[in-house]
């Protein structure tokens, strides 16, 4: 897993509550068998205006001019500010690897729907949550000075605004870990396997219907 | 002992270990499998060297991609038109060959939906956790199961380790008394809650259903509501283990027999919260007031009633919640102050893990017997949960009622529900759907999707706008 600890980049705005999953990533592309390449089409419909196609290069693709990803001053924007619940929908991981492949390092949002909120962690990319009435003021700021950029920290859990405001934000201590570190999950969980096999052992035991093989 | 939840017990069981990071390794007892969300989790395997933990705890399905036509449907994978959507199955079928998982293939009559095909087999049952890369895994929730959606390296982790590591939720309960009225069915139910509770609601939570309206549901009512659950905001929905539960569960195949059964029956009559567990958060709703549901916007939240009307943006106060109304207003193609009854729809579907299993089909074909499909109706389809579930249907008849009544017979899967297969909605098409979500896109490129029960969208097929069906 790629590692995350401290991250300055231009922020830019999906100024809209509920975010799901189908706009971030459309369903035509989750056909693809690979974990990459999906930054072309993330939020597909509102990126672009004619309907995208699996496969299909995105150079010459009419552009949506009002959508304010598309917009000169958010060029290569590395931090997605939003609105409450993001990420809601379908458990699909396609939605953080086309964040992430899009350019995105971390997320400033209210809250998160908990599947995205998971699948982020496992790729590199930081859902920070901040309290609504500083999310607000950052889509203030952001709106009000071009070029407008944040740092997000992860070793301090901050985030700190160009004229130096810091606010802190809040995030389970194995997750930081993982994150920081870049460590991979499995190969952690796998260092408990006597614990594993010794639950397996006692469960078998107790109910051993849990076991009956699928044919 | 301290009086327990139905979740916390669950959680319970299937604790390996503590963490003192708040973090937990739980055991997977049952892990489902589709084409959409497991390639990358099968490749992370292979580039790590690694092997399934216990292939025989997997069961995989191709539903999302599969054609549902006859025709197309022939000659199994071979035969889907689509080449991406071909790859995508084929890819499934040569994964699950090389490691040795069971996989009921494209033309297997036990192949279906996911959500469908864990509980009719006997896969999924009562007490197990049960993990998919899918978010509607919930609906084995109904089992009294903790069942929940994951995502790809999720689905690579329990593959590797038969574990997941997770956190514990907050317990909700959300509990309907009452009985419900004639005409009202369990996806009303789902769909009221949600527009009370908001598509937040049970963030963080896995809620259990509790109260009269769920005792009295049958198992397949309970499936609808808790597929749902993630439509509120909750990874997991549940319902306790009564008599139902456990008379839906016998004889599956691969339910337990003899001895077995005796002793896990003996075990699942505890699945439920005790007297006096604590709940975090409690939303009570009565069950008799719940009317016929239509949405009319773009989140599973923005729900009225049948006899209402569309909602008017200037009467909300919230101004994040008001611009998100006059979006969908606009997408959908709608103004406010809209009778719902005057809404004509282009297309109908009748599927998805929500509503079709057999209780669906036949609700639906009751209120279709001996009619006839409005001709403003550009197509109706019935897209069968499974190949089990289309076979019980066509022993009953129910297949020629639809096809007299002018609507489509389909194959099983995912289809029109979110439309990676070829069945879609046209742009700026009204499409009355017993699907989940209504998201902008989500059944076809400017689609414009209703959520509505089976009946209601029986109702609207043969009405071609939206109708009470109470008084159909
Ligand atoms: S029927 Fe729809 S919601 Fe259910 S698993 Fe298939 S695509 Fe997902």
């Amino acid at each position: 897993m790629k590692a995350f600890t401290t991250h300055t980049g231009v922020a830019g705005p999906m100024d809209r509550a509920n975010v799901d999953t189908d706009m971030i990533i459309p369903k035509q592309f989750l056909k693809s068998i690979k974990r990459s390449g999906f930054g072309k089409n993330c939020f597909d419909e509102l990126r672009y205006l004619d309907q995208g196609l699996p496969d299909q290069s995105c150079e010459g693709r009419p552009l949506n001019k009002d959508f304010p990803l598309n917009f000169e001053r958010y060029k290569g924007a590395s931090i997605l500010l939003t609105r409450e619940n993001f990420g809601c929908g379908s458990s699909r991981e396609h939605a953080p690897w086309a964040l992430e492949d899009y350019g995105f390092r971390a997320i400033i949002a209210p809250s998160y729907a908990d599947i995205f909120y998971n699948n982020s962690f496992k790729n590199g990319l930081l859902p920070v949550i901040l309290d609504e009435k500083i999310v607000d003021q950052l889509f203030e700021e952001m709106y009000a000075v071009e070029g407008y950029e944040l740092t997000v920290d992860l070793e301090k859990c901050q985030v700190i605004t160009p004229t130096g405001e810091v606010f802190a934000f809040e995030l389970d201590e194995f997750r930081r870990h993982c994150l920081l570190n870049g460590l991979d999950d499995i190969g952690l969980t796998l260092e408990d396997a006597d614990a594993i096999h010794a639950y397996e052992k006692k469960l078998k035991e107790q109910s051993p219907w849990l076991f009956n093989a699928i044919r | 002992m301290t009086a327990k939840t139905l979740y916390d017990k669950l959680w319970d069981a299937h604790l390996v270990k503590q963490r003192d990071d708040g973090s937990a390794l739980i055991y997977i007892d049952r892990h489902i499998v589709h084409e959409v969300t497991s390639p990358q989790a099968f490749e992370g395997l292979r580039l790590a060297n690694r092997k399934p933990w216990r292939v025989d705890s997997v069961l995989a399905t191709p539903d999302h991609n599969v054609p549902t036509t006859v025709t197309e449907r022939a000659s199994g994978v071979d035969g889907i038109a689509d080449p991406v959507s071909k790859i995508q199955v084929q890819t499934l079928d040569d994964n699950c060959d090389s490691f040795g998982i069971t996989e009921f293939k494209i033309n297997d009559n036990r192949q279906g939906i996911v959500h469908v095909v864990g509980p009719e087999s006997g896969a999924c049952l009562p007490g197990m956790t049960v993990v998919c890369g899918d978010s509607h895994t919930a609906t084995n929730g109904a089992l009294g199961a903790l069942a929940h959606g994951i995502g790809t390296s999720e689905v690579e982790h329990v593959l590797a380790t038969q574990c997941l590591v997770a956190k514990k939720m907050n317990n909700m309960l959300v509990k309907v008394d009452g009985k419900l009225g004639k005409g009202v069915t369990p996806k009303d139910v789902v769909l009221a809650i949600i527009a009370k509770i908001g598509t937040a609601g049970g963030n963080g939570c896995a809620i259990e259903f509790g109260g009269q309206v769920f005792r009295d549901m049958s198992m397949e009512g309970r499936m609808t509501v808790c597929n749902m659950a993630i439509e509120a905001g909750a990874r997991a929905g549940m319902v306790a283990v009564d008599d139902t539960t456990i008379e839906y569960v016998k004889n599956r195949d691969f339910a337990p027999k003899g001895d077995d059964w005796d002793a896990a029956v003996d075990v699942w009559r505890d699945l439920v919260s005790d007297e006096g567990a604590h709940f975090d958060k409690v939303v009570e709703i009565d069950g008799a007031q719940i009317l016929p549901q239509v949405s009319w916007g773009t989140s599973p939240e923005m729900v009225v009633s049948v006899l209402d009307a569309v909602p008017n943006p200037e009467e909300e106060s919230d101004p994040v919640k008001k611009t998100g109304m006059e979006r969908a207003l606009e997408y959908m193609g709608l103004s406010a102050g809209q009778k719902i009854t005057d809404i004509h729809v282009d297309r109908v579907f009748i599927g998805s893990c929500t509503n079709s299993r057999i209780e669906d089909m036949r609700a639906a074909a009751a209120v279709v017997k001996g009619r006839q499909k409005a001709n403003s109706v550009k197509e109706a389809i019935v897209v069968p949960g499974s190949g089990l579930v289309k076979a019980q249907a066509e022993a009953e008849g129910l297949d020629e009622i639809f096809t007299a009544a002018g609507i489509q017979w389909r194959e099983p899967g995912c289809s029109m529900c979110l439309a990676m297969n070829a069945d879609k909605l046209g742009e700026g098409e009204h499409c009355a759907s017993t699907s989940n979500r209504n998201f902008e896109g989500r059944q076809g490129y400017g689609g414009r999707t209703h959520l509505v029960s089976p009946e209601m969208a029986a109702a609207a097929a043969i009405a071609g706008h939206f109708v009470d069906v109470r008084e159909f």
